[in-house]
């Protein structure tokens, strides 16, 4: 049993890399407020790129509770989109343009999202990564932090339950 | 009181995040806020439908909860969130401006409790609901 030989480096990163690219800038609201996603293998870690529209309180200044909540929101849709995609885009069976077009392709739909403050967001980039506490057939619970200089000083962490897309009826 | 209402509405417009969202303070007074979102397709959170992102709503949710704090007559000043919960009941038709309105139901020294819900032009099913604790800032 000869084991495959592993694809190039380059064909697998193009595949993850465009598929990714397709996910986050197939979405206006995350072109709106600036986001982008890093990522090392599977795990992805959002970046809110800082720019003044998104100050809540000119006096401190501080970014707006506001777009840390949709940060952390967005970092869970993505992350977990991103997980429930991964071994599809894999095998090969879609790709980005899939992604964008695609009508069968649906993405998960929030069902309740909390924010904890823990300091005030400063007037530069900030960022998040989502870990999946648990992804069953219907639901699944996600856990979120996010920091801005300091990895260990979260100014926000979030966790929420999403309602994941479901196969259309009579098929498969 | 009149002072009051008229410095938060300042304050409101005064947010560049605000602002970026087009909000519209349309009523605020003694703990009480409405805040109205026309829709814009720059915020949909999904381009086959044409959705407007939770993310939009979260954060209209959280100015209007904010907005009724600083309305309060117990509050002497700013506020800042603790913490917000927000519920989505179903995706807010699109073409449709999304509005909230938010009552401050409780207030210590310390601490600020708020109610909000969202709605479109259906005013029978909310969009969805929030709930959340503010901190209560000196002048």
């Amino acid at each position: 049993m000869a084991r495959s030989r592993p694809e190039p480096m380059q064909v697998v990163k193009q595949r993850r890399d465009a598929a990714l690219k397709a996910l986050v800038e197939g979405v206006p609201y995350i072109r709106f407020l600036n986001i982008s996603f890093d990522r090392r293998g599977d795990e992805l870690t959002g970046v809110l790129n800082f720019d003044e529209k998104l100050i809540g309180n000119p006096f401190l200044p501080a970014i707006h509770g506001g777009v840390t909540a949709a940060f952390l929101e967005v970092t869970a849709v993505i992350t977990l989109s991103w997980e429930h995609l991964f071994p599809r885009i894999e095998s090969g069976e879609i790709d980005a343009d899939d992604i964008l077009k695609d009508e069968n392709i649906r993405f998960p739909k929030t069902i309740d999202f909390t924010v904890d403050y823990l300091r005030s967001g400063l007037p530069r980039d900030a960022y998040a990564r989502a870990f999946i506490s648990r992804s069953g057939r219907r639901y699944a619970s996600v856990r979120v932090e996010a920091w801005q200089d300091n990895h260990a000083k979260l100014f926000a962490q979030a966790s929420g339950h999403f309602l994941m897309p479901q196969p259309k009826p009579g098929k498969g | 009181m009149q002072d009051k209402t008229k410095l938060a509405r300042q304050f409101i417009e005064a947010i560049p995040h605000a602002k970026a969202l087009g909000l519209e303070l349309t009523y605020i007074g003694a703990g009480e806020a409405e805040i109205s979102m026309p829709y814009n397709e720059d915020l949909i959170g999904d381009p086959r439908t044409g959705v407007i992102h939770g993310g939009a709503v979260s954060a209209m949710m959280d100015t209007c909860c904010g907005a009724a704090v600083m309305s309060h007559p117990s509050a002497p000043g700013g506020t800042a969130t603790i913490d917000l919960r927000i519920d989505y009941m179903r995706a807010a038709t699109p073409g449709q401006r999304i509005t909230t309105r938010a009552t401050c139901y409780h207030i210590t020294r310390n601490v600020a409790f708020v109610r909000a819900t969202a709605m479109d032009d259906d005013q029978d099913r909310p969009v969805a609901t929030a709930s959340g604790s503010f901190t209560v800032e000196g002048k």
